[in-house]
């Protein structure tokens, strides 16, 4: 895995099956995050700086702006609905753009020897690119918008997931091969039933990495002028007003967001590697 | 009638098998032999169809063999990584028929039957890598008997297998033999294994260039037995010449007017 992890900031290790003692990993986790933010609480309440409220009021704010709806729309409020809705419609609509696409051309180039080297120069290059450079690249290809705005996403989450999804599939066992073509396997099932299974670790890999950078273009795309709604939106408009209290608290929800999205998808992994498989 | 014909083989200008030739009656377990690096696993993946014919010819039935034969199976060595670990036992030795375009319960209860043929009915639903070797490679077994294949392609499956293990097997397999009829060539490097499974043994002589050295039908009487057997007379004896045909020199061993070309420097 040495020589791979080297090859750039896109391609980790895949993690190993998870903690062997559970509960100890719970018990560890808590209590550095729990100093932090009482440091932080202290720190800001000593301070009284409008600039840096205390965690207490940012987390009372968020709750007022988002979280106080009524028990039918679970708890959320239509400030809530305009403002993360869009924003993780936009989320999720790149994030599966790139998903499919990042894994259909990941295996047709890692399965292909001249695939590979006809498009390896141009995947280094693509991907060496910071996304947000490209962002007013797509301004002037699609103008402002949602279009522009997951154009944006895909284009940068897509990178990670085509690359690991390459490695992966380049990486099948030449043995598996071999039963596949005893097997009389057609290529459909040879690639359901091997080359699929085989690449998945490192697909989830790539996904992991471009659910972050998801995140960061989402956030990104909605700072342009043009957007009219979105968490992006949000941060520069309290910005505009130097409502602060807003700011910290589209802080906190982005953090909490990112951390629930990246929760879910190691759940999604957790359930389809199994957690004792050998490949 | 499995036929081969002056089949030679190289990876590009390294030669691992020169002109080998063979034919194998139909029901015939032929056992190959040979040092490592001998070629034995080269001959069985040509024979497969997962290498190139170079040179010579291989035909089944009088068919030119070009891509995999039908109603041919191979079990492999590594039975780790010969079987899919994302798959269930039973979905494993399934996997096979749908080619067959069976439909799922059909297949399902096939490879049940199969499994239950080599004894591990109990462990349907598990995964592979949950069982020992020994019930791995039983399971790798199951899945190629399940097409009910004409000819039987074995690449030293018992070689990782601890000795207790590797008897049962091969009484499985003796026991298979009987019961399907099929053609089984099986590659090995234990000269033991090769005279108690074969009816008949072929050395191949040292690589790199490997040739049939010795080519010697087993005279033991069909039901075998891992005591009896390796006692009698018959097998000692032929468990010799067959030791002394691996290890010789690699061209002393090889009858055969091929020798008359000039003796390379070495």
């Amino acid at each position: 895995m040495g020589a791979r992890a080297a090859r750039g900031a896109d391609v980790t290790t895949v993690p190993s099956a998870g903690p062997t003692r559970p509960a100890l990993g719970a018990l560890l986790r808590w209590p550095v995050l729990a100093v932090a933010v009482g440091v932080w609480e202290s720190a800001a309440r000593a301070r009284g700086s409008v600039f840096f409220p205390p965690p207490s009021r940012i987390v009372r704010h968020a709750y007022d702006l988002w979280f106080s709806g009524p028990v039918s729309h679970l708890f959320l409020t239509d400030a809530a609905f305009d403002t993360i809705g869009p924003s993780l419609g936009r989320m999720a609509t790149g994030f599966v753009l790139a998903a499919v696409a990042g894994i259909t051309l990941g295996v047709a180039i890692g399965r292909s020897r001249r695939a590979w080297a006809l498009c390896d120069p141009v995947v280094q290059f693509a991907r060496a690119v910071p996304p947000p450079a490209l962002v007013p690249v797509f301004v002037v290809v699609l103008d402002f918008g949602t279009p522009m705005q997951v154009a944006s996403i895909v284009f940068s989450a897509v990178w990670p997931i085509l690359v690991n999804t390459a490695e992966g599939a380049r990486a099948t066992d030449p043995l598996r091969l071999d039963v596949a073509a005893v097997l009389r396997l057609t290529p459909a099932e040879r690639l359901r039933y091997v080359i699929l299974p085989s690449a998945l670790p490192r697909v989830f890999a790539g996904l992991r990495l471009s659910l972050s950078l998801t995140l960061i273009l989402m956030v990104f795309s909605e700072l342009l002028p043009g957007t009219e709604n979105g968490i992006g939106f949000l941060l520069t408009d309290a910005q505009s007003r130097s409502d602060l209290l807003t700011v910290w608290a589209v802080l906190v929800l982005l953090g909490v967001l990112g951390h629930l999205l990246n929760t879910g998808l190691l759940a999604v992994e957790r359930r389809l590697l199994g957690t004792g498989r050998k490949t | 009638m499995l036929r081969l014909d002056s089949l030679s083989q190289s990876y590009g200008e390294h030669r691992v098998l020169r002109d080998v030739s063979l034919s194998v009656p139909d029901g015939q377990l032929l056992c190959v032999v040979g040092p490592s690096g001998c070629g034995k696993s080269t001959l069985l993946r040509t024979i497969a169809g997962l290498l190139p014919v170079r040179e010579g010819a291989v035909t089944i039935d009088g068919t030119l063999v070009t891509g995999v034969p039908d109603r041919l199976a191979v079990v492999f060595q590594d039975y780790g990584r010969s079987l899919l670990p994302w798959l269930s036992v039973r979905d494993n030795v399934a996997l096979p028929l749908r080619r067959q375009g069976l439909r799922r319960a059909e297949r399902r209860a096939e490879a049940e039957h199969m499994l239950e043929r080599v004894g591990l009915e109990a462990s349907a639903r598990r995964s592979p890598w949950q069982l020992s070797g020994g019930m791995q490679q039983r399971v790798a077994i199951a899945r190629a008997l399940v097409v009910r294949p004409s000819l039987l392609l074995m690449d030293e499956p018992f070689g990782s297998l601890d000795a207790r293990t590797r008897e049962d097997l091969e009484d499985l397999l003796l026991e298979v033999h009987r019961t399907d009829g099929a053609t089984i060539v099986f590659v090995t490097h234990d000269i033991d294994e090769s005279v108690y499974l074969g009816d008949r043994v072929v050395v191949l002589s040292a690589g790199p260039d490997s040739r049939v050295a010795r080519d010697l039908p087993v005279g033991l009487p069909a039901q075998r037995d891992q005591i009896a057997t390796r006692g009698l007379p018959e097998f000692v004896a032929l468990r010799a010449e067959v030791g002394r045909a691996v290890r010789a020199p690699a061209r002393a061993a090889v009858l055969g007017p091929a020798d008359a070309e000039p003796e390379q420097a070495r």
